[in-house]
């Protein structure tokens, strides 16, 4: 495998998603739609957000201008890539009673593969990842993520410009991916010159290169893309103290603090509908009022709801207190036991996107005793 | 095998705009699936035709506001089986439950020429106050897919599949972007229940509340932020009081702001 870095020019980007469109790919990068970046099939660079940056902060998200013209300038979009991969409503099956009661039953497929996912953050593409143990790797594979994620090509992006909840440089996702990618672009913009030096991860992704006949990066475009990576670990707007934080979690089960947070929260379900790798599901029948034609369908659900625990005679966490405080321990503690990994990435939604603005970061450190970078 | 009779279906109308028994006739498509599953007995704003009751099933539509309606409502619950109220006035009182924060004296006397022809109680209420309500479908006016999921698992003998979670679920599964967040409109959908398919936060318009609370309201934090986001105390007692200012948690919330120190030009808490 090479391992060769090379560069690529705005014009080399424009080729690159028409070659994976040749290959028949299904390209799916950030768009701009409703003031947020939102990642849509895109046919051309020209429907990415060119020029555009982002400001965010707890409960807050506008879009911004930026005078450099960078087509990736702005931080985590409004979602990661889970609604391609692991869909918010999916059809797990239809089916039909005939003329004579036989009833029969049609799966569903999946369209819309093979894709490539272009512009990928460090923190969303960790997500990816954690998806793909979470989902494929243990007893039973899902068999609907594993269609969708299968010959996906991951072209994952620098985070040049991190927002004010971004804390990826805290749980080590970000801002420049390390692996896990087939290719990773750093977008370089010096004066006149616009570059995209892009580190090959995976024999495919340098294929690709050759394909375009992408010319190796000098040591000085190397080291400007590492430059833009060290800076941005620098100006994270969030941090998060990951010391001890399983036991610290643990420690606290019973913290006064959770119910601060639960007069706070208003179990409405954002944080674990932004979140990258949350992956609660539930699924739902449907039938029709004859009853010949049912569905199963698949959907986003969330530990905030008083019925996603529901169980015989109740819910099981009836309390918004219970529910914010399983979802932070799960997230930061015992997916470390469940999966051996930590289930927070750093992209910082779930502060953003919170229509209170709880911070995830500023939770963990009050129950550390500690104050918080948080700027609000 | 011979074919069984079809339950009988009525629909009741108290005081309401009759905008959700039209959505049972907007059901349109599936309109011809619902003749064909029950039997339309009681149902005048669609039919002349009258078959007597015991009824399987009573939709009932609207609030109880006159002496009348206190005590038809009984009748009603002893001839039907299951009782199904839809909307949100006979799920809250509606938006004629206003009245419940003001003086039934003085709006009779204002209003009406001849206010001594006029029966009427001091409170609209919901149908629930009543009469004991084997489901409550919410919404003004309700959803009639979900119309048809009460009707469809009742005669299949299943549990509905209505929801009652926020309307922030809808939202985040077809993609719209929070229009409090990134464009800092007040929207009530955190602690109102999903149902509508998230119909004005698809338009970039901040929910109103129409389905009523879902199962955890949290009103008073919402209300920090919606005061946060440039509303005045008295926008946000408005907000709540509107179609189902007299469900408890909105109630509770509008009283608690009225009760606040500081100037208000809305009227007394109840």
């Amino acid at each position: 495998m090479t391992s060769t870095t090379r560069t690529l020019k705005v014009e080399g980007l424009r080729k690159l998603v028409e070659e994976l469109r040749a290959r028949g790919f299904t390209v799916i990068a950030p768009t701009v739609r409703d003031g947020a970046i939102v990642n849509a099939p895109i046919e051309s660079i020209d429907q990415l957000p060119r020029g555009v940056g982002d400001q965010q902060d707890a409960a807050h998200y506008r879009l911004t201008e930026r005078a450099d013209g960078a087509y990736f300038g702005y931080a985590a979009g409004a979602q990661s890539m889970k609604p391609v991969l692991f869909p918010a409503e999916e059809l797990l099956w239809r089916g039909k009673r005939d003329a004579a009661g036989a009833f029969t039953v049609q799966p569903a497929s999946n369209e819309g593969g093979p894709y490539a996912l272009l512009g990928v953050r460090g923190c969303d593409l960790k997500a990816i990842h954690i998806h793909d143990a979470v989902l494929t790797s243990r007893g039973f594979s899902d068999a609907h993520y594993a269609a969708r994620r299968a010959g996906a090509l991951l072209i994952s992006v620098t985070c040049g410009s991190p927002a004010g909840t971004c804390f990826c440089a805290s749980v080590g996702t970000g801002p420049r991916p390390s692996e896990g990618y087939d290719l990773s672009l750093t977008e370089v913009i010096k004066g006149s010159s616009h570059t995209f030096v892009v580190a090959v991860g995976t024999e495919r992704g340098a294929e690709i290169m050759d394909a375009l006949g992408a010319s190796t990066a000098s040591e000085a475009e190397m080291a400007a893309a590492d430059d833009i990576a060290k800076d941005a670990a620098l100006n994270m707007g969030r941090e998060l103290n990951t010391d001890g934080l399983k036991y610290l979690m643990y420690a606290n089960a019973e913290s006064s603090h959770w119910d601060d947070v639960a007069s706070r929260c208003l179990s409405c379900t954002n944080c674990t509908l932004v979140c990258p790798t949350c992956f609660c599901t539930s699924v739902e029948d449907v039938s029709d009022l004859t009853g010949q034609e049912a569905s199963r369908h698949r959907v986003w659900d969330s530990c905030f709801s008083e019925d996603f625990s529901y169980i015989h005679g109740g819910s099981v966490r009836e309390s918004p207190r219970s529910r914010y405080r399983q979802w932070i321990t799960h997230k930061l503690a015992s997916w470390e036991d469940q999966f051996g990994m930590t289930g927070c990435v750093g992209c910082g939604r779930c502060i953003t996107w919170c229509p209170v603005g709880i911070d995830i970061t500023a939770e963990a450190a009050a129950l550390r005793g500690t104050p918080s970078k948080a700027r609000k | 095998m011979p074919d069984a009779p079809l339950p009988k279906l009525a629909v009741w109308k108290f005081s309401s705009c009759d905008g959700c028994q039209l959505s049972l006739l907007n059901c349109e498509d599936e309109l011809l699936s619902i003749v064909g599953a029950v039997h339309i007995a009681y149902f005048p704003e669609a039919t002349r035709a009258v078959v007597e009751g015991p009824y399987d099933i009573s939709l009932v539509e609207g609030s109880v506001t006159t002496p009348e309606d206190a005590e038809r409502i009984h009748e009603i619950r002893a001839e039907s089986k299951l009782v199904v109220t839809i909307g949100a006035c006979a799920t809250a009182g509606g938006i004629q439950a206003l009245r419940n924060w003001g003086d039934i004296e003085q709006y009779r006397s204002i209003v009406y020429a001849h206010p001594e022809y006029l029966s009427t109680l001091a409170t609209s209420t919901a149908i629930g106050d009543h009469i004991n309500v084997d489901f409550e479908l919410r919404g003004c006016p309700i959803d009639k897919y979900q119309l048809i999921e009460v009707l469809a698992s009742h005669l299949q003998g299943r549990r509905p599949r209505i929801p009652t979670y926020s309307v922030c679920v809808e939202c985040k599964r077809k993609g719209n972007i929070c229009v409090p967040v990134a464009n800092g409109t007040p929207c009530l959908g955190p602690v109102t229940q999903a149902g509508c398919g998230a119909l004005c936060p698809s338009f970039a318009r901040g929910c109103y509340g129409c389905f009523g609370p879902q199962d955890s309201p949290n009103a008073p934090a919402l209300s920090d932020q919606l005061i946060e986001l440039g509303m005045t105390n008295d926008d946000v007692i408005r907000v709540y009081r509107t179609f189902n200012a007299e469900a408890d948690a909105f109630r509770a919330e509008s009283n608690r702001l009225q009760a606040l120190p500081g100037p208000s030009k809305q009227g007394a808490a109840k």
